[in-house]
């Protein structure tokens, strides 16, 4: 039983496409079959920070309009074998995608793939609304800031209005996924909490990713951080999420809250 | 940052808090895609323009959300009509 699974946020720069990356390969590593598909035309990214920018030759255009079949697009990753990625095309722009040729190559990835993981672009128009219109399930990526959080709501009032499940009166499944957080700033009363935007958005919580500079070296290297360093703090965040998102009802545990005397003593980060 | 910096209270999250409380509840009021303030001020000045000409850059439109309650101030400066004097003119103000 296959999963459309969007990444999605609204404002840019927050994390959408690392966490995609991440949380791909932490469902592959896992044993699950899965592609990673990059909505954001015109500007893709996902082929650079999985580590396969000089693979790319046909994409997700080609397929939607003909010049390539589904197969000839797909980039197998070197590292983990069922871990596939559907590059975005950098020359054409969002007009390119059609809702039918969309709806086309996600019928086609369901029936090779168990998650089907579509990385949004920012913003609120066709590109993003079309990577989220056959999802199943959405995971709403959050900064703890006000402009990433007010975005976030606006994203998930249109993925209870604009999605093809809420279209036919069902309820689409949402995740909130923080990430950038830092618990020392957290504490001391610097950054909003998570218990904050949890109230605020109210969608139930996939995981909170803390502020890491694994995270960026992951990025320069093109591994996704559950590949390259999955024991770090952000690598194992995001496997617990992704375990969440298999079904598996992990408690979330909020980083800072078993910090040690030194740490304490000095407020130094421990992400 | 001098060491005064140190002890000040930074703890600014509650504020974020509070503001994106507020906002958010007239958002989810408002529904994403409608813009009840530009048409609020267009159909208001359509009326006014039946009456009175009017210049686009003399109108302000300022809207000021609080927590209970919200305040829509419209203010438009209307050249007198009858004296034809330069430079003098009325201002219809509006609260609401």
């Amino acid at each position: 039983m296959s999963k459309v699974l969007v990444v999605t946020s609204g404002k840019g720069g927050v994390g959408k496409t690392t966490s995609t990356a991440a949380l791909g390969a932490a469902l592959a590593q896992l044993g699950k079959s899965v592609v990673v598909v990059d909505f954001d035309v015109g500007l893709r990214n996902l082929d650079l920070v999985m580590g396969a920018e000089r693979r790319v030759v046909f994409d997700l255009i080609n397929v939607i309009q003909g010049d390539a079949k589904l197969p000839q697009a797909l980039i197998r990753d070197k590292r983990i074998d069922n871990l596939s990625l559907l590059p975005a095309s950098q020359t054409r722009d969002k007009d390119a995608l059609s809702a039918e040729g969309v709806a086309r190559v996600i019928a086609e990835l369901r029936e090779r793939f168990d998650w089907v993981i579509c990385d949004s672009p920012a913003g609120i128009e066709k590109g993003a609304t079309l990577a989220m219109h056959h999802a199943d399930a959405a995971v709403v990526v959050t900064n703890p800031e006000v402009s990433s959080v007010r975005d976030s709501d606006r994203i998930i009032g249109m993925l209870d209005s604009k999605t093809a499940k809420a279209e036919r009166g069902e309820r689409i499944e949402k995740h909130l996924l923080v990430t950038r957080y830092d618990p020392v700033r957290a504490a001391r009363g610097e950054m909003l909490k998570v218990e904050d935007v949890l109230e605020i958005l109210s969608i139930p919580l996939l995981g909170i990713i803390p502020e890491s500079e694994e995270v960026l070296r992951a990025s320069n290297v093109g591994s996704p951080v559950t590949l390259s360093a999955p024991q770090s703090n952000p690598g194992r965040a995001y496997f617990e999420a992704a375990k969440r998102l298999n079904g598996e009802a992990l408690p979330v545990a909020i980083p800072g809250e078993k910090r040690g005397l030194m740490s304490k003593l000095f407020g130094r980060r421990v992400a | 940052m001098s060491l005064f910096n140190w002890f000040r209270p930074r703890a600014t999250a509650p504020v974020a808090r509070e503001r994106l409380q507020i906002l958010l509840a007239h958002e989810r009021a408002i529904g994403g895609g409608s813009d009840l303030i530009a048409t609020l001020k267009e159909e208001i000045l359509a009326v006014i323009a039946r009456h009175f000409p009017l210049e686009r850059e003399k109108v302000q439109v300022k809207l000021d959300r609080g927590d209970a309650f919200s305040t829509l101030e419209i203010d438009i400066e209307v050249p007198t009509v009858n004296r034809g004097v330069p430079g003098g003119g009325a201002r219809i103000a509006m609260r609401g």
